[in-house]
């Protein structure tokens, strides 16, 4: 009886496979469409989306974007898409309300939409995956922190301007779990507003206000860099530790330099990765993106969706000497 | 005829070393000598800024472009090093020089030629310029990275306890000083500010005079390009963004008449050390950053009330008859 089965299964797994091959030669054809070409952030999330494509198996990326950055392009882009039957589009978007009716048209087909690093608004994709959270990026600041400071000591924070509301929600986040940093005291909050000069100032005031100063947190790209040339110009490279979010391409030389342990920035290659991997998952019908649901990433675990059907891929990604030559050239 | 002790350059000075002193009552470090050579050399490009304006500014012009050169010029400079770092610095600074210098005689001629007011003129290049920025770079940046290591070391090599930077803007100080007193070009600024009518009757051409200012001025913003991103380090788009209003505030500050005709080399350096102290000082004297901006305004405007004070002449009476009626 057993034997009767295993042969008729495997008869028709050899039928099914007969009859179903030719129309299994096409592959799933998932469409990563970035907000223009020829940009090192969005050919790394590309890397990525390949990278899933070779561990899903059957799954064809098509890399794609306008030459320049505006939402007309991208429309154009996506009306061929949708043209061309693909199964998925993965879009990061030059703006959240001019994609809309594209990409409306795009899920009327049955193609899979989502967004993923630049949001669309909720009606035009099925879910939109922010790089980050919040709460995980000001955790994350303070932690880069910590970490090097095994007995503690003061650090101060660097921003942007005053009313940067990022910047404001991330700090305001970061002071939430300064708390489960034992040792570590925040003892200013100074505002460079994103300018080099007025940047570079605050950081030689902190410098001179607080003598046993440990680390500088900025988490603006502005910041960080002048913060960490003014660091080094004061022969505090080593001493002070500067930290944040910033670009590898932008930080290199202060890494080298010591003025820079670690900084933070989300990692392109595991957003593209995690963006493919949810279309995939979304296409095949594994998963559905729905408020409260959870939707698998491959190696990088699954993603849970809010009320708006977003969801945060992950930590921000830590760069340090080990890997920043591997990322300069990248963004 | 005013003593020396009580001109307007020492008023300022006065108030300066007030200042110095309030911020010494709450932070002792600031008024260390290392300290304050430290706010000198943060001042520097300041300086040789509102030097160039000064110069515009005689001529009755103003020049709101300066910042959008210095940035255009340091992008470029960026760049040039990149891409071929073994250009000499002395060279690379000679070109910065002569590209901020073509910028300004852009302006200059626009003035002399066209007669369009200075102030729609630089508006309008000011935002050429940063147009320009953004299509040569693509919008991206010079790191840290990419520059050679002389590029950078300019501004922090010392000589005789100073920095270059510093030593760049006390020569620009001394020559600017030459150019006004002691030449036929720099004595004609003063007479194409003060009466533009009357110079001419004297035989300056006064659009010539002021398009010579602007190239001087355009000169110097080349110049400071260079040294702001070699300082910083870093080139973008947005390089010095609205320092052009700081620039035109020190000249203001320091007794530079905006009707043109008045003003000393000895006035913009204390105006651009005022703004200089002030911004230094704030961020180690602990203040919240809105009161900071309303605290240098409120410098600005205390200052120039006292320049329009000191300034006001008494009217000229031609009827004495007529007073008496």
């Amino acid at each position: 009886m057993i034997k009767h089965f295993t042969r008729f299964l495997l008869g028709t797994t050899i039928a099914t496979g007969l009859v179903l091959s030719p129309a299994h030669a096409q592959d799933m054809r998932i469409a990563l469409v970035v907000k223009a070409l020829g940009i090192g952030f969005f050919e790394a999330a590309a890397k990525g989306a390949e990278e899933a494509a070779a561990e899903l198996g059957g799954v064809e990326i098509i890399y794609t974007g306008p030459t320049d950055t505006t939402a007309e392009g991208q429309i154009e882009v996506i009306n061929s898409l949708i043209a061309q039957k693909v199964d998925a589009i993965a879009v990061s978007a030059n703006d959240q309300d001019a994609l809309v009716p594209a990409l409306k048209k795009a899920m009327d087909r049955g193609i899979t939409v989502i967004s993923w690093d630049s949001g669309v608004a909720p009606e035009g994709r099925q879910m939109h995956l922010n790089p980050s959270s919040n709460p995980l990026i000001g955790n994350m600041i303070i932690k880069m922190a910590a970490d090097n400071l095994p007995d503690g000591g003061k650090v101060a924070v660097l921003s942007a301007s005053a009313t940067a509301t990022n910047q404001n929600i991330w700090i305001e986040e970061m002071n939430k779990v300064v708390g489960n940093y034992p040792g570590i005291e925040v003892v200013a909050t100074v505002y460079g507003d994103d300018l080099s000069d007025k940047s570079y100032r605050e950081a030689q005031g902190l410098m001179s206000s607080h003598p046993d100063l440990k680390a500088i947190i900025a988490p603006t790209s502005v910041g960080i860099v002048a913060a960490a040339q003014a660091v080094s110009d004061a022969g505090k490279a080593g001493e002070i530790n500067v930290t944040g979010l910033g670009l590898p391409s932008e930080m290199a030389a202060h890494v080298d330099s010591g003025a820079s342990r670690s900084f933070a920035i989300w990692n392109p290659i595991d957003l593209g990765y995690a963006a493919t991997m949810i279309a995939y998952n979304l296409a095949k019908g594994e998963a559905s993106a729905e408020p409260g649901g959870a939707i698998g990433m491959g190696r990088l675990g699954s993603v849970t969706l809010d009320e708006n059907r977003e969801g945060a891929m992950a930590d921000p990604f830590v760069y340090d000497a080990s890997n920043i030559n591997d990322f300069k050239d990248i963004f | 005829m005013k003593s020396l002790a009580l001109s307007r350059d020492a008023l300022l000075g006065y108030a300066l070393a007030a200042i110095v002193f309030v911020v010494y009552l709450r932070f002792p470090a600031f008024a260390s000598p290392a300290s304050l050579l430290g706010v000198f050399n943060d001042t520097s490009i300041l300086l040789i800024l509102a030097l160039g304006q000064m110069m515009v500014i005689l001529t009755r012009c103003i020049d709101l472009s300066m910042a959008s050169n210095l940035a255009l010029v340091g992008m470029a400079s960026a760049m040039v090093n990149a891409s071929a770092p073994g250009i000499p610095i002395p060279l690379l600074i000679l070109m910065a020089i002569l590209a901020g210098a073509a910028l300004g005689s852009i302006n200059g001629l626009l003035v002399w030629k066209l007669d369009i007011p200075p102030i729609v003129v630089t508006l309008g290049t000011l935002t050429i310029f940063r147009g320009i920025i953004f299509l040569i770079s693509d919008g991206q940046w010079v790191n840290a990275h990419e520059m050679s290591d002389t590029f950078k070391s300019l501004p922090r090599s010392f000589f005789l306890g100073l920095s270059l930077l510093s030593w760049c803007a006390i020569a620009v100080i001394g020559i600017v000083a030459l150019i006004i007193n002691l030449t036929a070009t720099g004595r004609a600024f003063y007479a194409v500010g003060g009466n533009p009518n009357a110079a001419v009757y004297t035989g300056i051409d006064v659009g010539r005079t002021r398009f010579k200012a602007f190239v001087l001025a355009g000169a110097l913003a080349g110049l400071a390009g260079y040294l702001w991103v070699s300082r910083y380090a870093v080139a973008y788009v947005d390089v010095a963004g609205g320092f052009e209003l700081d620039v035109v505030a020190a000249c203001v500050i320091g007794g530079i008449s905006i009707a043109g005709g008045m003003g000393t080399v000895t006035g913009a350096v204390l105006g651009a050390l005022f703004l200089g102290v002030i911004k230094n000082a704030l961020p180690v004297v602990d203040i919240s950053p809105f009161w900071q901006q309303a605290i240098s305004g409120s410098a600005i405007i205390i200052a120039v009330t006292l320049n329009a004070r000191t300034e006001r002449r008494p009217g000229r009476i031609i009827l004495k008859q007529a007073e008496k009626l």
